[in-house]
């Protein structure tokens, strides 16, 4: 029996069991066994802190990095494939992800430090699912599509589909995140992605990702808004995307647009701010990626 | 227990560990090569940095046993024979350490961009080295000793 033990002050991890699959099946077998109660190991830049700190105090870990076939950046006719085990430094330093998705390589720049973009990976941050991570902000603004395989199958899961609250997501326990499809914006498009930090690489107190299509007047056709550490999850500021909709975008609507993002926003109080504070913050943010994704798309 | 071989400063290591022990306590208190400071243990502060197939990472924040089959090189790979690289010259003349807690730190972050022979700007040196706390020198020296190691 292994012990367990509770100790506040822990900085070392607690017992578990390891196992290194050489294949996705047997990755695939392993979280299937309800008696193993397995979690995938990806990056570990989230969950080895976290179990040394023994926040996290997994029975079972199933490591996937020896899993080479997860990790690709594949162009496909209309946008890119990524592999759930490219880390964020790949996605950094391909020149396909920095043309066909700039959000994402924008968005990439932003995580941590270099040495937790070195290991990082793209299933694991979008699997960790927390609302102060920038990559799932910015796969949630792009309406990219995640497949989840299990013994069962594979599944598709919509971006807006996939947040189920605090650090939860719509994975089963038996599935592995093994693919992102990231689609190209249509012409006329430009994003930005903004945050606000004290210091770069610190958690963001707010951010914003944002694409805008404009239309041949140079008015907005559609908006996509989706805002970092501003609620339990990533979430779409839905309101703020449909009050832009055919509207021309000037000051006025970029200001009112903001405001209505960040009325929607329930960011919590941290050592950074009160959740006011931290509302102005997101709304800085907004109206910054608007008017960043406007000259990008520069109709 | 887990069996793993593990390439450390070019030197071959099988050991047979505890699962969730991690790189940098296996380094310290495995392979006796106690360079590599612990500072944080959760990934914040960049003092345990060393390179896993050439890359900077936070060796908190890996498992040992997660490097089998890998080269690892620590702060003691820099010097050979008592020679010290050209980096570890600079940060001496230009007082980039007084503690040098996080020294070996920053040396392994930098050491890749060292042997890269890219020129660095001021910004850029500083980007590179954000992820390594230190709370004596208030980076300048570290930025001027990493500028002149790596622009000729």
């Amino acid at each position: 029996m292994k012990s367990r033990c509770r100790d506040a002050s822990a900085v070392k991890p607690d017992n578990f069991e390891y196992f290194a699959p050489a294949s996705v099946e047997e990755a695939l077998r392993l979280l299937a066994d309800d008696s193993l109660e397995a979690k995938v190991l990806a990056g570990g830049q989230s969950l080895i802190p976290m179990m040394n700190l023994r926040l996290a105090r997994p029975e079972c870990l199933v490591d996937i990095n020896g899993l080479s076939d997860l990790s690709y950046i594949r162009k496909d006719t209309d946008g890119l494939h990524l592999g759930a085990l490219t880390r964020h430094v790949e996605l950094l330093t391909s020149p396909a992800v920095q043309h066909m998705i700039p959000l994402v390589h924008e968005a990439a720049g932003l995580v941590a430090h270099s040495q937790v973009r070195n290991r990082g990976t793209l299933g694991g941050t979008l699997a960790h699912a927390d609302a102060a991570a920038e990559i799932p902000t910015a796969l949630l603004a792009s309406d990219a599509t995640i497949t989840a395989r299990s013994l069962r199958g594979d599944r598709q899961i919509a971006m807006q589909d996939f947040f189920a609250g605090y650090f939860t997501t719509a994975l089963e326990h038996d599935e592995l995140l093994i693919d992102v499809f990231v689609p190209v914006a249509p012409p006329h498009s430009g994003s930005s992605f903004q945050e606000f930090a004290r210091r770069k690489g610190d958690y963001a107190i707010g951010g914003a990702a944002v694409v805008l299509t404009l239309d041949d007047l140079g008015h907005c056709e559609s908006a996509r808004i989706a805002l970092l550490a501003s609620g339990p999850s990533p979430f779409r500021a839905t309101e703020a995307e449909q009050f832009l909709m055919g509207r021309s975008l000037d000051e006025d609507s970029i200001a009112e647009a903001a405001r209505v993002a960040a009325a929607a926003a329930e960011p919590v109080e941290s050592v950074h701010g009160t959740p006011a504070y931290r509302r102005a913050v997101i709304e800085e943010m907004v109206a910054r990626g608007l008017r960043r994704a406007i000259t990008k798309a520069g109709v | 227990m887990v069996k793993f071989s593990v390439e450390v400063n070019d030197s071959l290591h099988t050991a047979d560990v505890d699962p969730r022990l991690l790189l940098s306590d296996f380094i310290r208190h495995e392979l006796r090569l106690t360079g590599t400071h612990v500072g944080c243990e959760q990934g914040s502060c960049g003092a345990c940095t060393v390179l896993v197939d050439n890359v900077p990472v936070r060796s908190c924040t890996i498992f040992a046993v997660q490097t089998s089959g890998r080269t690892v090189k620590t702060v003691e790979s820099l010097a050979s024979n008592g020679q010290l690289t050209r980096l570890q010259r600079s940060f001496t003349e230009n007082h980039a350490l007084q503690c040098g807690f996080c020294t070996p730190g920053m040396l392994m972050t930098l050491a890749p961009l060292a042997e890269s022979g890219q020129e660095l700007s001021e910004d850029e040196v500083r980007e590179a080295i954000s992820g390594n706390l230190c709370r004596c020198t208030g980076y300048q020296q570290i930025v001027a000793a990493a500028r002149d190691a790596l622009n000729p």
